[in-house]
């Protein structure tokens, strides 16, 4: 069905003239900017109080006269959303080609039928149109975000592991595609035909079986490689390096040790935490001991590495102060085994904060502690990742040395694009040496002031590592919001030296692709470190017809080495529609997944494009889609109604959270390292996290009833109640909005206090309460965290309080203070363009 | 008068002064026709156990560019208490303390006894000795033990309050911090970059703000030079867990040794934090540097270490760089005061060549053996902090030398650095008076050493030597001149200008010169009929000279054949620093027989002198070769000392091991025991230095009775050589 906004009756603006509508809608702007900025407070009590008396239902009465429109008759994400889950009473079989999948907010069970679980990847569009022409003239790109080592739910499968044995995976001898549901085996079982490239392969003898009536082998459904989307195979020594079974990976912790890291308590709570956590090093069978070596460096304007071999009664430091040409100074000894070496590295841990206590030195490198650890793990010919806890702007006088420019002047300008840019190409040549080497950097941050994030993130997103930022960091109130990232960061499933490779059926080829990782061609995606939660969309593009029949074809490969040095080939194939009218397309795309493309594909516009060229480019190929679907699919209705197809009934709203986001809006507020470290962020982002990160969970807590969760509310400060206490939840942060007449009832479950003043709003945590509600309120605490790659700082927001103006710029269909339009004026702008493009 | 002998031995015991000549030519042109320059061979920290320093400071001339000290030769008023300068004439006034002064009542350094004296002077607080091991990691297991436990045993050989450091390197060097608390700390610095003194100091002044404790005297104090008894027990700890370099060696290369790297490092340290302070920095190698600035040799085992053929051919491909590096290296070092020594041991080559001047400029010791784990560098490198009759060491650092010359030449100023009271220096002077206008007759020539230097007990002494010469008219008094004539002296002068020349000259070329020399010295002081070789006498003065130059063409120290360019520099280093009896055997190894006819007796450096019924002991300075005659090798083969009726026997095989054992005990470096027989391999070492006078060549052709054994050699005969001497000497063509 189709959804028909019907304007005409809503805005009797839009019957005027075009430029009568500008006007008006200029005038009123100008009227709520100058009423926000000037008298917000005042205008708030003064609302509050005729409100209060007014207030019939839930809905403030004066919001209704300031936009004439009824924000409950335009799109609303929480219904789509409810809609879905409400239909989602099945496991989704994968099987069915050119099916949409449930949403990312809907739980259900996924089966592998032949086709990769939506865990793993996620199309922008199941009905791919036939041809170029078709696909030029929806503008709807084709991209698919792939997720290769998801972790999946207790109760799916894991990818199986198939071993062809020696001679290693059966391949086409063409393009290479590896043996998978699209081969079709002819002449018997003698040959097969590659479903990607057509072209004949001989089935090794190893692997010949006999074909059953449907022309099936008849051991199709015990080879997962035969009837799975999903599967890995054991890599043999062609797939290694060097042609040499790779050594298991190690570890590296490199902590600053200067001034402000000490003060600031990140050295003693990094250390104190270590000791615990190498106990937690990723391993693929619990009951093994992980094989993963660790290795320690400290460093502040010079490097102190250590060597914590076993047989030392002490551990030793060793002090590189010639940065400018890094090497490793000690083999033996710097990579160890936890459990062999584990009474030094205590003690190590244990004396490093005493040993720096008394440091004064502030300045700091950085580009040498990659290399250093880079050199460590190249000296020791192996894989494996940094972790990286660095304080500041690297100053000291060393390769990569950075220098403050951050000038807020230029935000706005054509130059706010060097801005996203690193600052020199030193880091660009580190992090493809790193790549070649496997070598994976995360990055915590402790900055109290600009570090350039822009230019130290180079190396970490190029590597397939993360960076972590904890602005003004707290060990008080910071600490376990750092401590659960870096647990989670060291004990998650990662491979190492990964290469992923998209095959696709001929007549589409992937022409781009957006994460964290490098490129050296133009296929073949690098990746020193690959985790659970990374995530890369890829973008297709047509060099010839489909056809209906056959559909299109992709198999993204990744060949990696596993945590327990293991060199594997994680298989993930996906076959689509083919379609011929565009009304197939429209009707089986996916908005969230095209939201995640667009955001990408914006955000690294940014940093050759002006910010507003990349603004318009979004809004212009929105309008386009939508206009084309108006064109060709929509029954005839008169041009001033607006017409969404229902699979993108919510683009306008989405999008313009994609436009109001911090990268491309920015608040007077917002730092430049926030922006770029933002805008990194989201380029390694799967669907789930996009879509909470643009459109965050809001929910009213008035009644909590276990096992459910109450219906979450649209965001926007109308659906917010005085009376009422709300938990929004964006992926990165936790708001608890407590409303300034909240219930007395819900302050004592809740707080365990008796009023609204008392409320500590610096709490990090909520009290354990002997009550029911502040039981179930606290599960669903921590399981949205236990969601989430990242931990969640909760934040306790008071109506009127200062903090409410952070939490209000989550509300994401009202108006934001950096300008960003509401979600109505939004839509009302987009119609004004899709009838432009019309006319 | 005593005779010149008695005279010379006099000087040499109570001055250390050796004189080539002991009259002087008045006149430039009269001193060259002698040959032999007017030199002497000076030993500026003799023992004098009879000489207590005095405490106070010299008197110097008033004139500024002067400033000799007050002398037992300078002419005293004692009424108007003046003193007249013997160097340029100038009338000093005493010093008020010297009010009381009478002839009666003499000040030390005016009696003649005194003429040479020893002050201790006083300025400022003395710094503390610095010690810094530099260590070579790239050794063998057992050898690297055997070097910890002598670095271990040091320790408890250095003064207390000395400051040691450690530095060890392989394919990086690491300098140690010493600080009790805590980690181990050590800063490492990669092998193959030279580093600036200035980036070895910000290196190593970072990462923690100076100690309260580190303020008070020494505010130069680091922590990587701390007092021997704050960190003994952890640099024991430190050096028992010294591990061989890590860094694998593939098979076919050498281990990467920084030694250059490591120096700079050493020498970057000391200069930035103790300049002009005593300090020894001892370097310990077990191979050639392989990388980085001052390499030698490449890590490929199939390119080998240059050898003489190479340098001559050209082929040296490191050699003109490392050198350069090493020198600037050395003279950095000099500046500072501070002294290098090497402790080479391998069985191949370590670039001793190379890296030579480090010590030959700084005045430190080589010492050259085949393993650390042998008794000949343990003992030697023990002898090192060997100590004297006043328990104190005897070293001396930081030595500046400065030579006040009347009538020869101006000042002259050395810096010596390290110093023991072995140290020799051959000191050359010019007489600078034309020859129309010839010192006065009558008069006397003075030469003033003054050395100054840090004592080991980090006194800051002055040592002043005055000593005083008659001139002679050479025209007249040539007999006069021949008799002051000290040969010995002479034969030691003229070779260590040999050998200097040898540095930079081709071997042949050198030797022709000093023949040269020598035909010279006989045509001027011979008495001779022309052409008439039989009729050629010598003087006794001279007469061993000739014996001495013939020894000396033989000598290590001239040829290179048989000898690698190490052992060459190392022989030479010894050789230009060693008194005059140690250098006169070297020239001449000295050889003792001992048989059952009588009592041990020194005999002719000859191979007439190897017979079978003898034992002989032979000390070249650097091997003392123990050689068994042929039927003495017998009987000990069939074990006759076991016996009890052959106790006389058993008595004279220990006897030539008992006055091996004196030697041995005494001489640095500890010379390498060589204990062999009759066929033995080892007895090279005795037939290559004994004259040949009987040879494969001439040993039927006299007809005679075998006596001695013939030498497999076609090296000329000191018969020969004479013979040929002579001729030439007499010849009227020449």
């Amino acid at each position: 069905g189709l959804l028909l906004v019907k304007i005409e009756k809503m805005l009797p603006a839009t019957r005027h003239s075009l430029a009568e509508f500008s006007l008006l809608t200029l005038l009123f702007y100008i009227f709520t900017l100058f009423l926000y900025f000037l008298f917000c407070p005042v205008l708030h009590n003064l609302l509050d109080k005729l409100l209060n008396v007014k207030q019939a239902s839930d809905m403030p009465a004066v919001q209704k006269s300031r936009h004439r429109i009824d924000p409950d008759a335009i799109p609303s994400p929480i219904q789509v959303i409810e809609d879905d889950r409400a239909k989602c009473t099945e496991p989704f079989n994968t099987g069915v080609r050119g099916q949409v999948p449930p949403l990312v907010t809907t739980n259900f069970q996924a089966k592998d039928q032949g086709n990769a679980s939506p865990r793993f990847v996620r199309c922008t569009a199941y009905n791919v149109p036939c041809t170029a022409d078709m696909a030029k003239q929806s503008q709807v790109p084709l991209a698919a975000v792939i997720k290769p080592l998801a972790t999946l739910p207790p109760d799916e499968t894991p990818p199986y592991l198939v071993d062809h044995g020696e001679a290693g995976p059966v391949r086409c001898n063409r393009c290479k595609a590896y043996m998978c549901p699209y081969m079709q085996f002819i002449e018997g079982g003698r040959r097969f035909q590659c479903g990607f490239c057509s072209c004949v392969t001989e089935v090794p003898p190893h692997y010949f079986q006999h074909l059953d009536h449907t022309g099936k082998r008849v051991d199709c459904y015990d080879r997962p490689e035969l009837s799975l989307g999903s599967y890995e195979f054991v890599a043999t020594v062609d797939y290694c390096k060097n042609n040499k079974i790779p050594q298991p990976p190690a570890f590296i912790f490199l902590i600053d040790v200067s001034y402000n890291a000490v003060k600031s308590g990140m050295v003693n709570i990094v250390c104190q935490e270590l000791k615990t956590l190498l106990d937690y090093l990723p391993r693929e069978n619990p009951e093994m001991d992980s094989v993963v070596r660790v290795g320690f460096v400290t460093y502040n304007k010079v490097l102190h590495f250590y060597n914590v071999k076993a047989s030392l009664a002490q551990p030793q430091m060793l002090v590189v102060s010639d940065v400018s040409d890094m090497f490793v100074p000690l083999l033996d000894g710097f990579l160890v085994n936890v459990n062999e070496s584990r009474l030094v590295i205590e003690s190590l841990l244990d004396q490093i904060p005493e040993m720096f206590a008394d440091t004064r030195e502030t300045e700091t490198v950085f580009g040498p502690v990659i290399q250093a650890g880079l050199e460590a793990l190249k000296a020791a010919d192996c894989s494996g990742k940094l972790f990286v806890f660095h304080t500041s702007l690297p100053i000291a006088e060393a390769p990569g040395k950075l220098k403050n420019r951050e000038d807020k002047k230029l935000v706005g300008t054509d130059k706010e694009k060097s801005l996203f840019q690193p600052q020199v190409g030193f880091y660009n040549t580190l992090a493809k040496e790193c790549v070649a080497q496997g070598c994976c950097v995360d990055l915590f941050l402790f900055p109290n002031q600009y570090v350039d994030v822009a230019t130290l993130g180079v190396v970490p997103v190029s590597t397939g590592g993360s960076i972590y930022k904890y602005t003004y960091f707290q060990a008080q109130s910071d600490t376990e919001r750092f401590l659960n990232d870096l647990r989670r960061d060291i004990q998650k499933l990662v491979g190492f030296d990964a290469v992923m490779r998209v095959r696709t059926s001929t007549g589409i080829r992937a022409t781009d692709f957006f994460g964290s990782f490098f490129m050296s061609n133009t296929t073949d995606v690098e990746l020193a470190g690959l985790d659970c939660d990374k995530a890369i969309t890829v973008e297709f593009k047509h060099d010839d017809k489909l056809s209906e029949e056959t559909g299109a074809l992709m198999q993204c490969a990744v060949l990696y080495t596993s945590c327990s040095g293991q060199r594997r080939l994680r298989v993930h194939n996906m076959a689509v529609n083919c379609c011929s009218q565009l009304a197939d397309l429209y009707r089986n795309c996916e908005t969230d997944t095209i939201i995640n493309f667009f955001s990408k594909y914006a955000f690294r516009g940014l940093l050759n494009n002006p910010t507003k060229a990349v603004r318009d480019t979004l809004i212009n190929q929105c309008a386009q889609i939508l206009a084309c679907y108006r064109k060709n699919c929509a029954s005839p209705s008169s041009a001033g109604q607006l017409i969404l197809p229902e699979c993108m009934k919510l683009l306008p709203v989405y999008l313009n959270c994609v436009l109001k986001s911090d990268v491309l809006m920015p608040g007077a507020d917002v730092s430049l390292d926030d922006r770029a470290y933002l805008r990194q962020l989201i380029s390694g982002m799967d669907v789930t996290e996009s879509h909470i990160f643009f459109y965050p969970r809001l929910l009213p807590l008035t009644k909590l009833e276990s096992g459910s969760l109450p219906m979450a509310v649209r965001d926007s400060e109308e659906r917010l109640s005085k009376g009422g206490v709300y938990l929004l939840e964006t992926g990165l942060h936790l708001f608890l909005w407590v409303g300034a007449s909240v219930q007395q009832e819900l302050l004592l479950n809740i707080f365990g206090t008796q009023s609204f003043s008392q409320i500590d709003p610096s709490l990090t945590s909520l009290p354990v309460l002997d009550n029911p509600f502040s039981q179930r309120l606290r599960d669903i605490i921590e399981s949205f965290r236990a969601q989430r790659s990242r931990y969640m700082k909760l934040m306790v927001v008071k109506q009127e309080d200062k903090a409410e103006l952070i939490f209000r710029h989550f509300l994401v269909e009202d108006k934001s203070v950096s300008g960003g339009a509401s979600y109505v004026d939004f839509l009302c702008h987009m119609h004004k363009e899709i009838r432009q493009l019309l006319s | 008068m005593a005779t010149y002998q008695e005279f010379i031995q006099q000087n040499e015991d109570r001055d250390g002064v050796r004189f080539s000549w002991n009259l002087w030519p008045s006149s430039r042109l009269e001193a060259t026709r002698l040959v032999v320059p007017v030199s002497c061979l000076f030993t500026p920290l003799k023992e004098r156990p009879d000489l207590p320093p005095v405490q106070y400071e010299p008197v110097l001339c008033s004139r500024a560019n002067c400033k000799a000290v007050l002398n037992p030769l300078c002419q005293v008023d004692f009424r108007a208490k003046i003193w007249a300068c013997n160097f340029c004439f100038q009338r000093n006034p005493f010093p008020p303390s010297y009010a009381g002064i009478s002839e009666v009542n003499q000040p030390a350094e005016l009696m003649p006894q005194f003429s040479t004296i020893e002050y201790i002077v006083q300025r400022g607080p003395t710094p503390p000795l610095i010690f810094l091991y530099v260590v070579d990691t790239c050794l063998e297991e057992e050898d690297l033990q055997a070097l910890k436990e002598s670095l271990q045993m040091s320790l408890s050989l250095l003064p207390p309050n000395a400051l040691v450091g450690l530095i060890t390197f392989g394919r990086m060097v690491q300098v140690h911090e010493l600080s009790c608390e805590g980690i181990a700390k050590s800063y490492v610095f990669r092998g193959t970059k030279d580093l600036s003194s200035k980036q070895i100091q910000v290196g190593g002044d970072k990462g923690r703000p100076p100690q309260p404790e580190n303020a008070g005297v020494f505010v130069f104090i680091t922590r990587f030079l701390q007092p021997v008894h704050r960190v003994d027990m952890n640099l024991t700890d430190l050096l028992g867990e010294l591990q061989r370099d890590p860094w694998p060696v593939p098979q076919g290369k050498r281990p990467l040794r920084s030694t250059g790297v490591a120096l700079s490092v050493a020498v970057g340290l000391l200069e930035g934090t103790f300049p002009n302070t005593g300090a020894r920095v001892m370097l310990f190698i077990g191979g050639p540097p392989t990388q980085g600035p001052g390499m030698v040799v490449g890590d490929e085992l199939k390119t080998p270490i240059r050898s003489w053929h190479d340098i001559q051919k050209d082929n040296a491909r490191h050699l003109k760089k490392a050198t350069k590096y090493y020198e600037a290296m050395a003279n950095r070092s000099a500046v500072n005061g501070h002294c290098i020594d090497i402790y080479a041991c391998a069985l191949d080559q370590t670039g001793l060549l190379e890296m030579k001047c480090l010590s030959n400029l700084t005045g430190g010791h080589i010492v050259m053996g085949d393993s650390f784990n042998t008794s000949l560098f343990k003992q030697t490198f023990q002898r090192v902090f060997s100590k004297d009759y006043n328990g104190d060491f005897r070293m001396a650092f930081g030595g500046v030398l400065e030579v006040k010359e009347m009538g020869i030449g101006g000042t002259s100023q050395w810096k010596v650095c390290g110093i023991n009271p072995s140290t020799t220096l051959a000191l050359y002077f010019e007489v600078v008076n034309q020859h129309n206008a010839p010192v006065p007759q009558g008069g006397r020539g003075v030469i003033q050493f003054v050395t100054q230097y840090q004592h080991s007990n980090t006194q800051r002494r002055i040592r002043v030597t005055t000593i005083a010469r008659n001139w002679a008219d050479a025209q007249s008094q040539i007999q006069h001149i021949e008799s002051s004539f000290d040969q010995e002296a002479s034969a030691v002068l003229m070779a260590r200008l040999g050998v200097f020349r040898a540095e930079s000259e081709e071997g042949p070329d050198v030797l022709r010169w000093l023949d040269r020399q020598l035909i010279r010295l006989c045509q001027k002081f011979g008495q001779f009929n022309k052409d008439d070789p039989t009729s050629f006498k010598l003087s006794e003065s001279l007469s061993l000279y000739p014996q001495f130059m013939f020894h000396l063409r033989r000598s290590p120290f001239l040829q290179v054949f048989n000898n690698s360019p190490d052992e060459s520099s190392y022989y030479r280093h010894h050789f230009v620093r060693q008194d005059l009896t140690q250098s006169l055997i070297m020239i001449q190894p000295i050889l003792y027989s001992y048989s059952f006819h009588g009592p041990p007796e020194p005999v002719l450096l000859d191979s007439s002198s190897i017979l079978p019924d003898r034992i002989l002991l032979m000390d070249t300075f650097f091997q003392l070769v123990i050689y068994h005659g042929e039927t003495i090798a017998q009987w000990r083969k069939a074990g006759y000392q076991e016996m009890a009726e052959y106790e006389n026997f058993k008595q004279l095989l220990l006897a030539p091991l008992d006055d091996a054992q004196e030697i041995l005990q005494t001489r640095f470096p500890m010379p390498r025991y060589i204990d062999t027989e009759h066929g033995g391999s080892q007895a090279r070492f005795l037939l290559s230095k004994v004259n040949p006078s009987q040879t494969h060549n001439n040993l039927y052709a006299w007809g005679q009775v075998l006596r001695g054994a013939p030498i497999l050699t076609d090296d000329v005969s000191l018969q020969v050589f004479m013979d040929h001497l002579k001729k030439l000497a007499v010849s009227s063509s020449a």
